[in-house]
């Protein structure tokens, strides 16, 4: 995932975007003595915990050996078994797993990009028109259709279209995003100002180069909301590659984690190893973006 | 979270004072290629499977192979199916339990990470983990903690009633099922109720301060009311989540014991593609579909009143 994706907040907006810093700062400067409540935060970080242990678990279960296991399990081993990780790697074919959610996830937060904020800002500047209105809410009313649904009939479709792969799940994932995706972009796209688009056009750009160098640069914040949500679906579903993908090869890495389980269940810390690889390429991204995709999420929803 | 519409829609053209006229000249094609491929995309991988959907519902097709019309046998048979019938129950109890526990926990975290707190980013950033771990996996480390630690744990402290799995009783595993699904849930909606935190005026709190209210009547003359909006937000979309929940009991029961921790969603996977009852299970996703909306729209409905109200 390039920074650009992650976009900083330093690209601000038109809309005044509420700043983690500047916040802070304001609020201080109503409340002189800044307090802080010592109760509070002890109170938070143990309640963190419930969030630390179950990954805490996995790691120490993970480099024990099997006859290590029992009990509560909370022990640390007494030996580590490293070798469970390189197990793990052999028998999920891991290498094989990750390339393949890469460039699922990839795909699908590229693709996402350019074509949902297209429609959006197509939708979002002709709203007068019913055409749009329509298709807007056409869209739109695609988040209360429930995926069991259409779960059967897309998994024919894709079958019968060959598109039982990487590219049908990429094409379903920019495809079923548009619901939410189009909602928070014309949110967005309605609050910039129109000013800017007529005098582009009045330099002589076209309707594309309005939107690719005018809007889609603006739309920085919101490309980035958009890209984060989309990358963590993306990478996280288990459902979709389910149903869709037919060949074994092309699993992504929620998948393979489910193969897994059904085949060797009794070498957990195998499993313990496996599960942690898993997640690890997103929670390794997410403690260096930390920052960003709280405030990208945090944007989505104030829209 | 709303979406503006412009405030006065013109149907009719002569009407309208606004630069109707001139956007005609000057906007057409280019804004119509654009939505283009991602109308018939959506219409080809959406509208048609549902379409699709609703006709199988009304056939006998195994998934392959020939199909008879049926008529509406398949939906009468679903409301004398028992385990259909349990799957409704289970889901709706799931559901309600996750998005009520969700929404109350969310909130009273969003409440102590917006104080005036230490570490307050680093806190924010742990509370967020949970959202980017995939459900699935997360459900297997859960798993495991279930059948093995937590009967351990419960032995060790000598409390029976804990000795042997939560999972592998049909009366608790639900309860399984749900702390997994809090846990996870818990992080977006944190987030979301910060954002909605961060929008309420410092001065507001100021000014009750000096009329001496208390901090539980700050929160429910306040902050509650200024929040509303994401309140109704986060509660329509758990529950609309919840009622489709998948990955959690697949991680967790697979279903079991039997069939009694089978959710719809569950129900209609099992069924649809592995059981050769596609027709059947297309009518039970149509039935599904139709209760989906309907709860989302009283949900929406309700909630909305209550906004205006206070």
């Amino acid at each position: 995932m390039s920074a650009s994706v992650l976009g900083p907040s330093t690209q601000a907006g038109p809309v005044p975007v509420p700043d983690e810093g500047r916040r802070r700062f304001r609020w201080r400067r109503s409340e002189e003595p800044y307090k802080v409540n010592w109760w509070l935060t002890a109170l938070l970080v143990v309640l963190a915990l419930t969030i630390m242990i179950p990954l805490y678990f996995a790691i120490v279960t993970s480099l024990k050996t099997t006859d290590q296991l029992g009990g509560t399990g909370f022990g640390l081993p007494d030996r580590v078994r490293w070798s469970n990780f390189a197990d793990a790697w052999r028998l999920t074919n891991f290498p094989n797993a990750a390339l393949n959610s890469a460039i699922i996830t990839v795909g699908a937060v590229v693709l996402t990009l350019f074509t949902n904020s297209m429609v959006a800002y197509a939708i979002a500047r002709n709203m007068h028109r019913r055409l749009f209105r329509i298709l807007f809410y056409y869209f739109v009313s695609a988040l209360f259709v429930p995926f069991p649904i259409i779960m059967l009939p897309v998994a024919k479709l894709t079958a019968i279209l060959h598109l039982d792969n990487h590219s049908g799940l990429i094409l379903l994932y920019v495809v079923y995003g548009l619901a939410f995706n189009i909602f928070i972009f014309t949110a967005y796209i309605n609050s910039i100002p129109r000013e800017l688009e007529e005098a582009a056009v009045t330099d002589g750009a076209s309707t594309w180069g309005v939107f690719w160098r005018i809007i889609f640069p603006l739309l920085a914040p919101m490309n980035a909301t958009v890209g984060i949500l989309t990358c963590l679906w993306a990478w996280n579903d288990f459902l979709l590659p389910l149903v869709i993908l037919s060949d074994p090869g092309s699993a992504t890495l929620p998948l393979v984690q489910y193969v897994f389980q059904t085949q060797f269940q009794t070498n957990y810390p195998a499993a313990f190893a496996s599960y942690l690889m898993a997640m690890a390429p997103l929670l390794i991204v997410y403690l260096f973006a930390q920052r960003w995709v709280i405030s990208g999420v945090t944007r989505g929803a104030i829209k | 979270m709303a979406v503006d519409t412009p405030t006065r829609p013109d149907s009719a053209p002569e009407a309208a004072p606004r630069p109707a006229r001139p956007d005609r000249t000057r906007i057409p094609r280019a804004f119509y290629v654009m939505v283009l491929p991602a109308f018939l995309l959506f219409f080809v991988f959406h509208t048609i499977p549902v379409l699709q959907g609703i006709y199988y519902s009304f056939t006998d097709s195994p998934g392959y192979g020939p199909a008879e019309f049926v008529g509406f046998r398949n939906y009468i048979a679903l409301f004398t199916d028992g385990r259909v019938l349990h799957a409704y129950w289970f889901t709706l109890l799931i559901a309600a339990v996750a998005t009520i526990l969700v929404n109350v926990i969310a909130l009273a975290i969003a409440l102590g990470l917006n104080s005036k707190i230490k570490f307050k980013t680093t806190l924010r950033g742990v509370y967020f983990i949970p959202n980017v771990l995939a459900i699935l996996v997360v459900g297997y480390i859960f798993s495991y903690l279930f059948n093995n630690s937590l009967p351990a744990l419960a032995t060790s402290l000598g409390i029976d009633s804990l000795s042997t799995s939560l999972l592998t009783d049909a009366k608790t595993a639900w309860i399984g099922i749900v702390i997994l699904a809090v846990w996870q849930a818990a992080a977006f909606n944190i987030i979301i109720y910060i954002a909605g935190l961060q929008t309420v005026p410092q001065e507001l709190y100021e000014a009750s301060a000096i009329d001496g209210a208390s901090p539980w009547r700050q929160f429910r003359s306040v902050t509650f009311p200024m929040i509303a909006g994401f309140f109704t937000i986060n509660m329509v979309l758990s529950l609309k989540t919840f009622l489709q929940i998948f990955d959690h009991i697949i991680a967790l029961t697979n279903g079991g014991p039997g069939t009694d921790t089978e959710s719809v969603s569950v129900l209609i996977y099992k069924g649809g593609f592995q059981g050769g009852e596609y027709g059947y299970q297309s009518a039970n996703s149509v039935l599904f579909f139709v209760i989906i909306v309907v709860l989302s729209i009283t949900q929406l409905r309700v909630l909305q009143r209550r906004e205006v109200s206070v």
